[in-house]
C-alpha cells in the first residue's frame, strides 16, 4: 500500500495528474498482463500439445489439428501411471501423516515449553532442515540396504515417525504466536501439557498444521531424488516423478502422451493448492519473513 | 501478555508454586512457561516425551550418518566389501579429480547465476505486485501457480517448450526472423535454460518478498514524497532498507537450495540427450551435453551409486557438508539479529 491509499492525497493527486496516473494504470497492468502470460504460456503449450496427435507433435504447428482427449485416457491406460499414481499417493499420504504425528509435539514443546536445551535443539533443527540431503545419502542407503528395505519407498516412509525439520520449524513458528493466556488458563483448569496441546493448541494452529501437511505432502509428490536412489531397480515402487522422468525412454510414447502425463501430475497439487490457498500462503510467508 | 501473564501468575501461586519474577520470564523468550516443580524429574520426562521422536530422528538419520560418512571419507569399500581403511587417500584423489572441479564450477554458475536471478525476478514481481491495486490477487495467483508444478514435470515442460527443432519457443523464434538456440543441447545455453525454469517458478520467493512489502511502514512513503524523493529513491531509501533481511535470508537460502541442485539438472539432460535409459541408468547421461549440466550433487551421486565408490563420494559429502553447515551459520547469526534470538 502506498501513499496514495490515504483518502485526502489520493483525490488531490488524481485531480493534478489524471492523464499520467492512466499511463500508469495502463502501464503496470499491460506489464502484468504480459508476465501472467509468460507464466502460463508453457503450460497452455503443453495442454494444446496433449490433445494433438502423435504425428503433429513432430511438427512445429502449435495449434492442434484435430482434437484429441482420448490421449489422457491412453496415458492411463498404455503406460504403468496408475501404479505410479498409487505409490505416491501412498507415499505422500503416510508420510505427511507419520511427519504430524511426531512433528507437532515437537514443535509445541519448542514454542511453548521452557526446559534447559530449547534452543540449542532448535539450532539443531534449523541445521538439519537447511543440510543438503546427500550430504548423508551414501550412510543412510547402506543402513536401508542393511535392513533390506532398499527397492521399496519405506525408507522414504518410516522416517517421518521421527517428524521432519522443517515441519517441526514450520509449526514452531506458527505456534509462537499462539498468546500464552490460552495455555495458562488450560493450566490453571489443571490441564497436563500433553491435554493442553490436544485441546488448546491444536485447534489454534489448525491453519499451521494444513500449512505444514500439505507442504510435506507436495515434497513427497514431488521428491524426484529419495524414490530415484531407493527405488531406481524395481519398477513397481516408482512414483510419479521417477516414472516420468523416465516415460520418454522407456514406453516409446510421443510427446502427446508425456505432456498429458505431465499435466495429470501437476493437476492435484494445483487443485490441493486452489482448496487451501489462505493457509498454504500463510505459512510460505511464515517461514520466509518471521525468519 | 501483560495481563494474561498476571492471571497466570496468579494460579500458579496459588498451585503452590513460586511463580518467578516477570522480567525474567518475559525476556527469555521461548515459552514464557517457567516454572519451579516440585517434581522436577517428572517435569523432564513430559518435555522428553514431546521431543524424543524428534530425538530418535536426529540421532538416527544425522548424527549417525554424519559421523559414519566422516569416517567412511577415509576409506575405500563398496557395496559388496567391507571398508578398509586408506588414510587420505581418497581426499588426495578430490585434489586431481578433474570431474570434480567440472561439477564444483557448474554448481558455483548456478550460484552467482540463478540465485541473484530469482531474487531479483521475485523482487521485481513483488514491486509490481505492491502497485497494482485492482486484480492484485488473481496476479499473485498466476505468478505463484508455476512454482507448484514438480520439478520433474517442470522440467519437462521446459525440455518441450525449448525443442531445439520443432519447440514452441524456437517455432515463434523463427516467425519473426530469429534463429533459436540449441537451449538444453548446447553446451553454452544448457545452464541459461536452467536459468529460464528457475525464474519461471519464481512464485514462492516472490510471495515472501508481498508479505515482506506489507511491513513497510506507509507513513515512511509519506515522508518521502513529502521531501521530493522519486520512485526510484523511494525505493532505494525506504523499500529496500526495511526489506533487506528478507532479501538476504532469501539469498542465503537460495544459495543453500542451489548446492542441492540435482532434479532439473538430471531430467533436463536426460530428456535432451535422448538417450533410453531408465530408473538408475539416467546417472549416465548426466551432465549432457558436454558435462555442462553437471552439478556437484551429480557427481555425488555417481561416485557413489554408478562407480561405487563409497569412500570418494563421503568426501564429496563431507565437502558438501561443511559448505553448507558455513552458509547455515551466516543464515543463523542474521536470524538471530532479526529476530532476536535464534
Amino acid at each position: 500500500m502506498s501513499a496514495a491509499s490515504i483518502p485526502g492525497t489520493i483525490h488531490t493527486r488524481r485531480r493534478r495528474h489524471t492523464r499520467s496516473s492512466m499511463l500508469v494504470f495502463v502501464a503496470e497492468h499491460s506489464i502484468a498482463i504480459a508476465l501472467s502470460v509468460m507464466f502460463l504460456a508453457p503450460v497452455g503449450f503443453l495442454l494444446l500439445t496433449s490433445l494433438m496427435t502423435s504425428d503433429q507433435t513432430l511438427t512445429s504447428q502449435l495449434w492442434p489439428r484435430s482434437w484429441h482427449p482420448g490421449n489422457y485416457a491412453d496415458a492411463f491406460t498404455r503406460t504403468p501411471l496408475p501404479r505410479y499414481l498409487l505409490n505416491t499417493v501412498l507415499y505422500a499420504t503416510s508420510a505427511t501423516v507419520f511427519m504430524l504425528l511426531a512433528s507437532v509435539p515437537a514443535a509445541y514443546a519448542l514454542a511453548k515449553l521452557r526446559w534447559r536445551g530449547n534452543s540449542i535443539t532448535f539450532v539443531a533443527i534449523i541445521c538439519v532442515m537447511m543440510l543438503p540431503p546427500q550430504v548423508v545419502t551414501v550412510p543412510l542407503y547402506l543402513f536401508w540396504a542393511n535392513s533390506g528395505l532398499t527397492g521399496s519407498l519405506w525408507p522414504l516412509i518410516l522416517p517421518m515417525l521421527t517428524g521432519d525439520a522443517f515441519s517441526i520449524f514450520l509449526l514452531r513458528q506458527f505456534m509462537v504466536t499462539i498468546p500464552d493466556g490460552y495455555l495458562d488458563a488450560a493450566r490453571v483448569e489443571g490441564c497436563g501439557e500433553w491435554r493442553t496441546l490436544l485441546h488448546v493448541v491444536l485447534p489454534i494452529a489448525r491453519p499451521g498444521i494444513a500449512a505444514a501437511a500439505m507442504f510435506q505432502f507436495f515434497y513427497a509428490w514431488n521428491d524426484y531424488y529419495g524414490p530415484l536412489l531407493y527405488t531406481s531397480e524395481n519398477e513397481r515402487a516408482w512414483t510419479l516423478s521417477l516414472g516420468l522422468a523416465s516415460f520418454r525412454s522407456l514406453h516409446h510414447v510421443e510427446w502427446h502422451l508425456i505432456s498429458a502425463a505431465t499435466l495429470m501430475t501437476m493437476a492435484p497439487v494445483i487443485v490441493l493448492f486452489f482448496m487451501a490457498q489462505k493457509a498454504f500462503v500463510q505459512g510460505v510467508t511464515l517461514t520466509g519473513v518471521k525468519g | 501478555m501483560s495481563i494474561v501473564s498476571r492471571r497466570g501468575g496468579a494460579g500458579r501461586a496459588a498451585a503452590g508454586t513460586i511463580p518467578t519474577p516477570r522480567r525474567i520470564s518475559a525476556g527469555t523468550g521461548a515459552g514464557r512457561y517457567r516454572v519451579r516443580h516440585r517434581r522436577p524429574v517428572r517435569r523432564r520426562l513430559v518435555f522428553l516425551s514431546f521431543m524424543a521422536p524428534a530425538y530418535v530422528g536426529l540421532g538416527l538419520f544425522m548424527v549417525y550418518p554424519l559421523v559414519s560418512a566422516i569416517y567412511f571419507s577415509f576409506t575405500r569399500f563398496d557395496l559388496i566389501n567391507p571398508p578398509e581403511w586408506v588414510g587420505l587417500a581418497n581426499w588426495e584423489f578430490l585434489l586431481e579429480d578433474p570431474n570434480v572441479r567440472q561439477a564444483a564450477g557448474n554448481t558455483l554458475w548456478l550460484v552467482v547465476v540463478m540465485v541473484p536471478a530469482r531474487v531479483m525476478g521475485a523482487l521485481l514481481t513483488a514491486l509490481l505486485l505492491n502497485r497494482v491495486r485492482q486484480g492484485r490477487s488473481v496476479y499473485r495467483t498466476l505468478f505463484y501457480l508455476p512454482a507448484l508444478v514438480p520439478p520433474v514435470a517442470g522440467t519437462l515442460t521446459f525440455a518441450f517448450l525449448l525443442k531445439p527443432g520443432t519447440g514452441p519457443v524456437n517455432s515463434l523464434l523463427h516467425a519473426i526472423g530469429i534463429e533459436g538456440p540449441l537451449w538444453f543441447n548446447s553446451p553454452e545455453w544448457a545452464k541459461p535454460s536452467l536459468v529460464l525454469l528457475a525464474l519461471w517458478s519464481v512464485g514462492d520467493l516472490m510471495i515472501i518478498f508481498v508479505a515482506a512489502l506489507l511491513y513497510v511502514p506507509t507513513e515512511h512513503y509519506e515522508a518521502a514524497s513529502l521531501d521530493g524523493a522519486n520512485s526510484w529513491q523511494k525505493f532505494r531509501f525506504v523499500t529496500l532498507p526495511t526489506i533487506s533481511p528478507v532479501v538476504l535470508f532469501a539469498a542465503v537460502t537460495g544459495v543453500i537450495a542451489t548446492l542441492q541442485y540435482f532434479t532439473q539438472a538430471a531430467v533436463a539432460a536426460n530428456v535432451a540427450s535422448g538417450t533410453a535409459t531408465t530408473g538408475g541408468g539416467i546417472s549416465s547421461t548426466f551432465g549432457f551435453p558436454e558435462g555442462s549440466t553437471f552439478t556437484y550433487p551429480l557427481w555425488l551421486y555417481v561416485t557413489g551409486f554408478r562407480f561405487q565408490a563409497l569412500g570418494y563420494a563421503n568426501v564429496l559429502a563431507v565437502v558438501l557438508f561443511v559448505v553448507g553447515i558455513t552458509a547455515t551459520a551466516i543464515l543463523l547469526r542474521r536470524f538471530r539479529a532479526y529476530t532476536g534470538r535464534a
